[in-house]
């Protein structure tokens, strides 16, 4: 049985297991660091890749404003094209679409391609619930698949095993799902590959039904486009009889000249390739080749309401490239897992919480997973600013305000557990807008300052498990000011 | 030109010496530096965690402290970003809130006024008083930490670098990673303390990993935090701010 999100621990709670894991820490430490410098060195290449990332930026935009006409462009097109559209206003919807169009097929499986659609939708769940078996077939999906685990990259969701685990998963799960692992499996990764290679092709060979998500659906043709590298999606996007996409709406362009800025940026910002090796596109169907039924499932889900904030309404611009997770410092710490979604990262931060609201106290907990350090913002391909919409969402968290959910506004309150911490912040601004008091306070804190423990009790000790305290001087700046330049104080 | 220090809540509260160190710095380049007593904060900590509205007050607050100078100069690049960053976004975001009238005016024009005006230490002696041998002689070796506002932020480039080079008988160590963020972050430092100290244990290695006697950063916030990690583990490397290097003549911290 696929694994759920359902009931995660906040990200301090989750991040303070993990980061106690060291080979989890040095899995994602190597894994991290190699892609992080390619990415440089592959988007250093271009010239004019702050033009391209710009444009990025502004075609999404653009997009986004004019959503509903470029969607209904797209329906258009698509149904032209001999493909059927469905429109799923969450993530229910979407799942009993699907299971719905399975079961009018009369199979019980199907082979998926790598989709972050579905992974959000959690789609694999529902199709088990109904008897339907769903197959993984990208390499690490199938990684995660085999291993009852959780995706914990966006990109490469076994980034947090080793190949060693990868090699002990393959040998005791494989066989549960069909073809087992051949004799005597190394962890060598050409063989690892073979291993999956096998077991996966009597899938592809044997399936009557793919389900996949896109990277790009392209509004003037109705034209959907995955890229991949391995070569598992072409095989589910040609060989089944029926072809079921479930794509996020904020996927649409409207051209084909704007999804050129997007095949350069994609790439480069993801595996740090110049092009991925493979690119699929189809137009709904097309007689003797391909797919004879397909069908596209154009999913919201709290998007719509995103879309609906001036500030996050930048998070519709992602393109997935998980740039932004491979350069962050607490991602490369915490882990994936310790998002609660299968959207980790700087992205997961600030995408989760407007997707599925504030929730829980995950969804509460995850603006504040950032240092911002800005590392993120500095090598996303749409120039999405990150710690913006972290700190946006950080207010929305401990003062509450305007938000839209599912199509009507509301003003939601303040997270309740941050009642203290709002008396407190709210004193200390009093105390910073009366110079004078801040000085009676530096002053009492200087005298005392021999009373001062070394190791703070209650809240502080977060702070002095770890850390010496600073020592406090005998005077606050100002005083010294006042007494040698003969300021009043 | 008439300079006013800000100084910064941390430094004026915990790091005094750091506001000493750029007193002397700057009257020993001939400039002479002003201090109004009105100031208290630049409003980070609460902007950071979520409290904007309660950080209004501060923004208003910091452009009458200087209104009367010409040029503001901050020994901290999380708070001259905080400033040229964030404080043209809160006068934003109050123009499109039903709030008391006049309020987002105001707060328009707290941040014109101030945002133009106000330099990190090491943009003001590079860009504005155009130097990099500051006369400072501080015969050790050092690491520098480009902290993560300074760096993508305010773009500090290699200006203390330049600066530090220039220094007498400093030896320049390279910091591996020198560009990932020491784990600090404000109240992240509390709300994610496993993470925060996980990254500053990382930074802590890499000084160690770089022979240095010092640890110099433009910002005292972070030192504070992988300063107060090489402390704990009983590391003999000294974090000092690089305006107190820059202000030494003779080797010695004010």
């Amino acid at each position: 049985m696929s694994r759920t999100y359902l009931g995660m621990p906040a990200f301090p709670e989750a991040a303070a297991v993990s980061t106690g894991d060291a080979t989890l820490r040095a899995n994602l430490r190597r894994a991290t660091h190699t892609i992080r410098a390619k990415r440089a060195a592959a988007v250093a290449e271009l010239d004019d890749w702050d033009q391209l990332r710009a444009a990025g930026a502004a075609v999404k935009d653009r997009t986004l404003r004019h959503l509903d006409r470029y969607l209904l462009q797209l329906e258009e097109n698509v149904t032209r094209a001999g493909g059927t559209v469905h429109w799923a206003a969450d993530a229910d919807e979407a799942n009993r679409i699907v299971t719905d169009l399975v079961r009018a097929t009369g199979e019980t499986e199907v082979v998926k391609v790598k989709s972050m659609a579905t992974q959000e939708t959690g789609l694999n769940a529902a199709l088990e619930q109904a008897g339907i078996r769903p197959y993984e077939t990208d390499l690490a999906e199938l990684i995660v698949q085999l291993g009852d685990d959780l995706p914990s990259h966006i990109l490469v969701p076994a980034i947090h095993r080793s190949r060693g685990e990868i090699r002990d998963i393959f040998r005791t799960r494989m066989a549960d799902w069909g073809r087992p692992a051949p004799s005597g499996l190394t962890d060598r990764p050409s063989d690892l590959a073979e291993a999956a290679r096998l077991h996966l092709r009597e899938k592809f060979l044997r399936a009557k039904v793919a389900v996949s998500g896109a990277n790009f659906m392209v509004a003037e043709t109705g034209t959907l486009v995955v890229v991949e590298s391995e070569g598992n999606g072409r095989m589910c996007l040609t060989l089944p009889e029926t072809l079921i996409s479930v794509v996020g709406i904020e996927k649409t362009v409207p051209t084909w000249q704007d999804l050129e800025i997007y095949l350069q940026l994609l790439p480069r910002s993801a595996t740090a390739e110049r092009m991925n090796p493979y690119t699929s596109m189809w137009t709904g169907t097309t007689d003797d080749d391909g797919p004879r039924s397909f069908h596209l499932v154009l999913l919201d889900n709290g998007r719509t309401d995103a879309l609906a904030d001036r500030t996050g309404r930048q998070v519709l611009r992602c393109i997935r490239c998980s740039a932004c997770l491979n350069v962050c410092p607490v991602y490369e710490r915490a882990g994936g897992h310790a998002y609660g979604s299968p959207y980790p990262g700087p992205i997961g931060a600030v995408l989760t919480p407007q997707l599925r609201g504030l929730a829980s106290p995950l969804e509460e907990s995850l603006p504040f997973a950032s240092s911002l350090c800005g590392a993120c913002y500095d090598v996303c391909p749409v120039a999405i600013d990150i710690p913006e919409i972290l700190v946006h969402l950080r207010e929305r968290v401990v003062q509450g305000g305007e938000v839209t959910t599912r199509g009507i506004r509301t003003v939601v309150k303040p997270a309740k557990k941050h009642l203290a911490e709002r008396a407190m912040m709210h004193a200390a601004g009093w105390t910073l807008d009366h110079p004078r008091a801040l000085r009676r306070a530096q002053r009492l804190a200087a005298r005392t300052r021999r009373l001062h423990p070394r190791r703070l009790p209650g809240p502080g000790r977060a702070w002095s498990d770890t850390r010496e305290l600073p020592p406090l001087p005998t005077e606050p700046f100002r005083d010294w000011w006042a007494r040698t330049r003969g300021g009043t104080a | 030109m008439r300079v006013g220090l800000f100084v910064t809540c941390v430094n004026d509260t915990l790091f005094p010496r750091t506001g000493r160190s750029v007193v002397a710095l700057l009257e020993r380049l001939g400039v002479q530096v002003d201090f109004p007593l009105e100031q208290t904060c630049c409003g980070q900590p609460l902007y950071n965690t979520g409290y904007r509205h309660r950080a209004e007050s501060l923004v208003l607050g910091l452009a009458r402290a200087f209104r009367d100078h010409d040029v503001i100069v901050t020994p901290s690049g999380s708070c001259a970003a905080m400033v040229r960053d964030n404080y043209p976004r809160i006068a934003a975001r109050a123009a499109t809130e039903q709030r008391a009238t006049g309020r987002a005016e105001a707060l328009a024009e707290a941040a014109a006024a101030v945002v133009p005006k106000t330099y990190e230490l090491t943009e003001f002696l590079v860009d504005v008083l155009g130097v990099t041998d500051v006369g400072a002689c501080f015969p050790h070796t050092v690491t520098y930490h480009p902290t993560c506002h300074g760096l993508r932020v305010l773009g500090l480039g290699d200006r203390p670098r330049r600066l530090l080079e220039a220094v007498e008988g400093l030896e320049l160590r390279e910091l591996p990673g020198a560009e990932e963020c020491c784990g600090f972050g404000g109240t992240f430092a509390v709300k994610n303390p496993a993470v925060s100290a996980a990254m500053g244990t990382d930074k802590a290695r890499a000084v160690t990993g770089s022979a240095a006697q010092v640890l110099c950063t433009a910002d005292n916030s972070c030192l504070m935090h992988i300063g107060g990690i090489l402390a704990r583990q009983g590391s003999p490397v000294r974090p000092v701010h690089i305006a107190e290097i820059l202000a030494s003549t003779d080797g010695k911290l004010l």
